[in-house]
């Protein structure tokens, strides 16, 4: 049985992989389910078990992630970001930012200053909390 | 006081298949193979500098019990367990195409950093490595 929880949860990592690298891209269910090798019906179910969020929610934390790692350290508009981290308006990113990170992007990058640590560690810590109730 | 890091250790599923991924995949050699019977001390460094030794270790009993060692194997591959490496190289592109062409599976291909230019991939368990070629 441990075995098939092993193989299991990496393909969930590889699935989890995926979107911390091709965020910005449109990664949809069967899109990940394919990377994890399992079948789509299989695949949230079990990220859910294995990572406690689903991937549509990690997917959300990590495109706010980066958001506001560019709100932090470049200059570029709240619109560029948005879609440049992988949202389709701002209009939905501006909700799910205040959603995650509790307030709006830029009242983010008003109160925030740049912190200049490895972006492979802002990325793995500075991660927004998951909402308990989301989802 | 102290004056060197020698020995770190992180923990791999199955010491055959972390050799054939560490020494024969990413390059590095063999400091220490000793079949201690309780367990098999394996360590591997950077080809040159044997000071410092990454031990390989496998979870498993007297160490820990069965049930621990399972759920370290378990943390290990939802990429948990915290275990990860960094190493520096002089050509992180070439290091990437190298690797690439070895079957190596990455997270992230080359990139521009303040700090210089890294990468990064997962060994065949979950455990994080990057490496970097630091801003000359």
């Amino acid at each position: 049985m441990s075995r098939a929880v092993e193989d299991s949860n990496r393909r969930m990592l590889r699935a989890r992989d995926a979107m911390d690298h091709a965020y910005a891209q449109p990664l949809d269910v069967p899109a990940l389910a394919r990377i994890a090798h399992v079948s789509e019906a299989h695949f949230t179910r079990t990220f859910r078990a294995t990572f406690g969020e689903t991937p549509h929610r990690y997917l959300q934390r990590r495109r706010v992630e980066r958001a506001m790692f560019l709100l932090r350290e470049t200059d570029r508009s709240v619109t560029d970001i948005c879609f440049e981290v992988g949202f389709g308006s701002p209009g939905t990113f501006s909700r799910t930012f205040r959603d995650i990170v509790g307030r709006s992007p830029r009242t983010y990058r008003k109160e925030t200053p740049a912190t200049g640590v490895p972006t492979c560690f802002a990325m793995a810590w500075m991660r927004p909390s998951s909402a308990p109730s989301a989802d | 006081m102290f004056n060197a890091i020698t020995q770190s250790q992180i923990y791999v599923l199955d010491q055959d298949e972390a050799l054939d991924f560490y020494v024969g995949k990413l390059g590095l050699e063999v400091a220490a193979d000793v079949e201690l019977g309780f367990m098999r001390w394996l360590t591997v460094s950077v080809p040159g500098h044997p000071e410092r030794q990454i031990l390989l270790e496998k979870p498993g009993a007297p160490a820990m019990s069965e049930e621990t060692a399972e759920q370290v194997r378990e943390l290990v591959t939802k990429g948990a367990m915290g275990g990860w490496l960094i190493f520096t190289t002089d050509d992180c592109r070439k290091t990437y195409e190298t690797l690439l062409g070895r079957g190596v599976e990455f997270t992230e291909e080359p990139t521009e950093r303040p700090y210089g230019t890294d990468c990064g991939l997962r060994d065949p368990f979950g455990n994080r490595i990057r490496f970097t070629q630091p801003l000359a």
